[in-house]
């Protein structure tokens, strides 16, 4: 079969979330892509518990669809018990969370991969890439067969070199029943990137038959139901169900603690960094010894089988072991277990060797995204898929690639904290990473992005007229409130008193009395609907959201504008800090390993002192002056 | 670290306290209205104005000559104040903290001339001199900042971030991990934790607030051997018996200090118990607390008698950037033909006052009130600054909380005096947090 070559503008390897949002972004920005995976059939597979979104994941998730990406769309055409949470606390960290079912999810993103123009799939391993002068300029498969191309994207990090732990019993894997990538995995250990080994855990899963859910507690999804797309509805969502809470005991712990020696992660069998974020329930008990009892949520897998996941337990404990805590546990007395628990090691690969257009430092043409470069969760590895897909396609075209700050998006904040700082750990998104939360909120992904978006040629006419009429109704009454003053003692200001209690004492800007935390801006649009161009839901949640905030959100403004000011100052490449007098060594070795492309970026690399970051300030300022009086000399 | 720029900046511009005259510099967009409230005028452009300088209450705190230099035809090639007052630290002190409140933050090392590298209004050539200065400025900056955190004034501080850090894993833990089972926010814990920090605060800013933070400004240890004439140095230089002085060897059991001014610069003397092996307990306490007093010393003085062997071996680091040392011989009035290999040690006789002003001016030398305008001075005003920033955002955190107004609102808050008081602890970033959330709490499924 081999000789046959065929030519593409991007092609994606991985048909997991990265993969598929990444050849969905170069598609839509315009590129010829191939997607290429090992089995068609689990493209869109969520390998993990059966759930889109939570804190941080879902303001991604949102943000991937402001840019046109398909995970919110699969979200709510799969979503079979959504809540949001945070509910009673502030806008900026509300976020929807969906238990998702699994074959429905997967359908959904494969009939919008299916559907998307300049998009093929192929399906076959991905052994070897082909490297040209430094640059990717294509892939070979298992079976020989040549695929070029102008750039590629790896989201093979589905536990590439995966060894597989339960109790002493190890194996080679990559997601339980699935084969590890192991020929592209020795491959890329040839080129020059830095590898890493991190460590995860599963829970067993359960037959849902022999589970007693007659005395368990019974969590309902919310109502009125939160939907994930901005073009979504509840009309997309399937049949609703509910999930269950039940509790680890003291007999539980105690089981654990007996067979404590057995656990792969405490026989020192493994050796990779865990999430602390999600500790396996050895973990658990162990160090917070003083807990008698932990949560577990019992999680539905889909409308259309009775296997659950037991969201809390995930273990490396002998299978004998999991069956006898499992069965310790109220509800779960005649569990059947379907399958086991189990650890995972796999490799990934440092993602300070990346670009901020996630492009590998070391091979031109080639990017990464998802799983391979240290992060876990489906919406981290969407967001990085879309990011990396978009630039691919760009560069094909010649076109700069587009880097978000941290203070325009989540995908900002997760792709400068994995370049600049690296991670010890799978790395998940929480909202304490992103200093500009106020800014950065699932309901204003929308009007941060989509606009950008369109000028990405990501988004399409639907979503951008569709925006477009909200953002316009958002802003006339925005304007028609800015004007409107309210007198004390006015028939407005004795409806106000009579219908929201409020007595206005002075005269004021009807405004800042929006911006109190007692006034209902529903009630206001009832009672004064002359000063509400709109009263739309949406507009009205907008508008008091930047009413409440609004303080914070100038004083955020004014710190992004004061870092911004020398932050996208480029940092020459290749330059040779060393023989930047003054650098202490330690920030030195820093530097020359982290090769920071902008001023920004080095000032937030660990350990960065004020002074040597003005240092690299003067010094980048003199290679362009000096640069920008070659290039002067030339034109002479 | 953030890189701040497009903001006012604002430093004492001439070597501190040695000179008459002392100058503060401002630069940057709020120049011209910080010259407005503190000169009560308008002041012509790059004309020399003796007028008055004034504090927040219209209180006078000078009289000196400002200038004003509109942008771009300034130094910076930004709008400049040049506030010129008597040569006080004090005074010059309150200039700066004035145009703070007004506005303006205090400069990095070598800030000024950063900006008129980067505004184009020094050449190329120049640019490595720049580095020099930032990198020279800089390391003089961090020892100044690395003394005036000692003491208890630094415990107190480091106590209030672990505080800090505490009340924002609780708070950040309640927006991240809203479906643990634990309640982190009506934990009775929570009002104990913020009373304690508002308390501890509010210390910690009368202390520095008093002034003593502030006035002690540098230290300066006498050590050496028994009966060198240690006490007697120290009643030369502050002209008065503070220290009992006797023929005996080991007088001095505790620790004496004095302040003094020394040509406007405030200093603190410290005359400690001869350091030798005793048999005696209450000296050997003595010996303790001197060798204590050493390693917080701004300066040293090792003294021993001219034409006698010294067998004096301080066991404190010298070399640390922070610890400077004079060599002096006392009692040259007994050996008026002692000659010392030392060229740089300083010959006196505490008795006669012989070599004493020669010492006067090795002391300013050596404390480097001649070099940096970054003293101990400006790293304490920085710490100030940051305390008051700080508290304004815990009360207002505590607010929020208290009125169940949005959390997330008074994590901001925190995060912001937490950002504060980095300028004084040094950088606690989001993924610290997060591991202390995880080591507090069993989170995760």
């Amino acid at each position: 079969m081999s000789g046959s070559t065929e030519q593409y503008d991007v092609i994606v390897v991985g048909g997991g979330h990265a993969g598929t949002e990444a050849a969905l972004a170069a598609a839509r920005g315009g590129a010829q892509v191939l997607l290429l995976t090992h089995n068609i059939e689990t493209i869109g597979q969520m390998s993990c518990n059966p759930a889109i979104g939570g804190i941080g994941k879902g303001h991604l998730v949102k943000e991937i669809d402001a840019l046109g990406g398909a995970m919110a769309k699969a979200a709510d055409l799969a979503g079979i018990h959504i809540r949001t949470l945070n509910g009673r606390k502030g806008p900026a960290v509300r976020a929807t969370r969906a238990q998702a079912d699994r074959q429905l999810y997967r359908h959904a993103i494969r009939k919008i991969v299916e559907q998307q123009s300049g998009l093929s799939l192929f399906q076959q391993a991905v052994d070897d890439l082909i490297v040209e002068n430094n640059r990717c300029c294509g892939v070979v498969t298992q079976s020989g067969l040549h695929f070029r191309a102008r750039a590629v994207v790896l989201t093979v990090g589905t536990f590439l070199g995966g060894t597989l732990h339960i109790g002493d019993v190890k194996q080679s894997g990559g997601r339980a029943g699935d084969a590890p990538s192991n020929a592209l995995a020795a491959r890329l250990r040839q080129l020059p990137f830095r590898v890493a080994r991190l460590k995860t855990g599963t829970p067993p899963r359960i037959d849902g038959r022999s589970i007693d859910f007659s005395h368990l507690e019974e969590q309902p999804g919310d109502m009125p139901r939160p939907v994930f797309s901005y073009l979504g509805s509840t009309a997309d969502h399937p049949r609703q169900t509910v999930c269950h809470i039940t509790h680890t005991n003291e007999k539980t712990h105690e089981i654990i603690r007996d067979n404590l020696h057995l656990s792969a992660m405490y026989s020192g069998n493994i050796e990779g960094t865990g999430p602390r974020y999600c500790p396996s329930i050895e973990d658990k008990v162990v160090r917070f010894a003083d807990r008698s009892s932990h949560q577990i949520f019992i999680e539905p897998e889909g409308l259309d089988t009775n296997e659950v996941y037991p969201n809390g337990i995930s273990t490396s404990l002998p299978y004998q072991t999991q069956i006898d805590y499992v069965r310790s546990i109220r509800g779960f007395e005649n569990a059947h277990i379907t399958r086991p628990g189990y650890a995972i090691e796999y490799d990934f690969f440092d993602p300070r060797d990346l670009a901020p257009s996630l492009e590998t430092r070391h091979i031109a043409g080639l990017f990464f995204a998802g799983q391979i470069n240290g992060t876990t969760g489906y919406e981290e590895a969407a967001a990085q898929g879309l990011l990396a897909g978009l630039n691919a396609a760009r560069q094909t075209k010649s076109l700069e690639p587009w880097c978000p700050r941290r203070d325009e998006a989540y995908i900002g904040v997760l792709v400068d904290d994995l370049i600049t700082r690296g991670t010890a750990e799978p790395y998940r998104m929480f909202t304490s990473r992103a200093e500009y939360r106020l800014m950065l909120r699932e309901d204003n992904a929308d009007l941060r992005l989509t606009e950008i978006g369109r000028s990405l040629s990501l988004v399409d006419e639907t979503r951008w007229a569709s925006f477009c009429k909200k953002r316009e109704m958002i802003e006339k009454t925005r304007d028609s409130l800015d004007g409107w003053f309210l007198r004390a003692g006015s028939e407005d200001a004795q409806l106000i008193e009579k219908h929201l209690a409020l007595p206005l004492q002075k005269d004021q800007k009807a405004i800042d009395l929006l911006r109190r935390p007692e006034t209902n801006i529903a009630k206001m649009a009832d009672l004064f609907p002359q000063h509400f161009p709109s009263a739309d839901p949406m507009v009205l949640a907008q508008l008091e959201v930047q009413l409440r905030y609004q303080g914070y959100i100038d004083r955020q403004l004014d710190e992004v504008k004061r870092q911004q000011r020398h932050a996208e100052t480029a940092i020459p490449d290749g330059l040779d800090f060393e023989k930047i007098s003054g650098l202490s060594a330690e920030v030195c070795q820093k530097l020359q390993q982290q090769q920071p492309a902008t001023i920004g970026q080095a000032s937030r690399i660990p350990g960065m002192t004020p002074a040597a970051v003005s240092l690299l300030l003067v010094y980048a300022r003199k290679q362009r002056v000096s640069s920008a009086e070659i290039a002067g000399d030339d034109a002479a | 670290m953030s890189l701040d720029s497009g903001d006012t900046i604002v430093a004492v511009a001439t070597a501190n306290g040695s000179a008459a005259v002392g100058i503060v510099k401002v630069s940057g967009p709020a120049a011209l209205s910080i010259a407005r409230e503190v000169t009560h005028r308008e002041l012509p452009a790059r004309q020399a104005v003796y007028n008055g300088f004034y504090d927040q209450s219209g209180d006078l705190i000078d009289r000196g000559l400002a200038i004003c230099f509109p942008a771009p035809d300034s130094y910076t090639g930004e709008d400049i104040l040049e506030l010129q007052a008597h040569g006080n630290p004090l005074i010059l002190d309150q200039l700066v903290a004035r145009s703070v409140q007004l506005g303006a933050r205090l400069a990095k090392p070598g800030e000024f001339t950063q900006r008129a590298f980067l505004n184009d209004r020094i050449d190329l050539a120049q640019a490595e001199a720049v580095a020099d200065l930032i990198n020279s400025s800089s390391s003089d900056a961090a020892a100044a900042a690395l003394r005036s955190l000692q003491g208890d004034f630094s415990k107190s501080v480091q106590l209030m971030v672990q505080q800090l850090v505490q009340l924002r894993v609780y708070i950040e833990a309640a927006l991240d991990f809203a479906e643990e089972e634990i309640d982190f926010l009506s934990d009775h814990q929570l009002g104990g934790q913020f009373e304690q920090l508002t308390h501890l605060h509010q210390q910690v800013c009368a202390r520095a607030k008093e002034g003593r933070v502030l006035k002690e400004g540098l230290t300066l240890v006498i050590a050496g051997a028994p009966n060198v004439g240690k006490s007697s140095l120290l009643n030369r230089l502050t002209g008065q018996d503070s220290a009992i002085v006797t023929e005996v060897a080991g007088t001095t059991r505790d620790v004496l200090r004095e302040h003094i001014v020394l040509d406007g610069i405030p200093l603190t003397i410290i005359d400690t118990a001869g350091l030798r092996d005793s048999e005696d307990i209450v000296e050997q306490e003595g010996i303790r607390r001197a060798r204590a007093q050493l390693e917080q010393a701004d300066v040293v003085l090792k003294m021993s008698v001219a034409g006698e062997p010294s067998d004096l071996q301080l066991d404190v680091p010298i070399d640390t950037p922070a610890l400077k040392s004079l060599t002096v011989y006392n009692k040259i009035d007994l050996h008026p033909h002692f000659c010392c290999d030392n060229e740089s040690a300083l010959l006196v006789s505490a008795k006669t006052g012989e070599g004493i002003d020669a010492l006067r001016q090795a002391i300013k030398h050596i404390a480097g009130y001649e070099k940096t305008p970054e003293g101990a001075f400006m790293a304490r005003r920085r710490h100030i600054d940051a305390l008051d920033a700080s508290r304004q955002n815990i009360n207002e955190a505590w607010r929020r909380l208290e009125e169940n107004d949005f959390p997330e609102l008074a994590a901001e808050e925190l995060r912001l005096a937490q950002r504060h008081l980095e300028t004084v602890t040094g950088e606690f970033t989001s993924d610290d947090l997060l591991g202390e959330i995880f080591a507090s709490f069993c989170i995760g499924k």
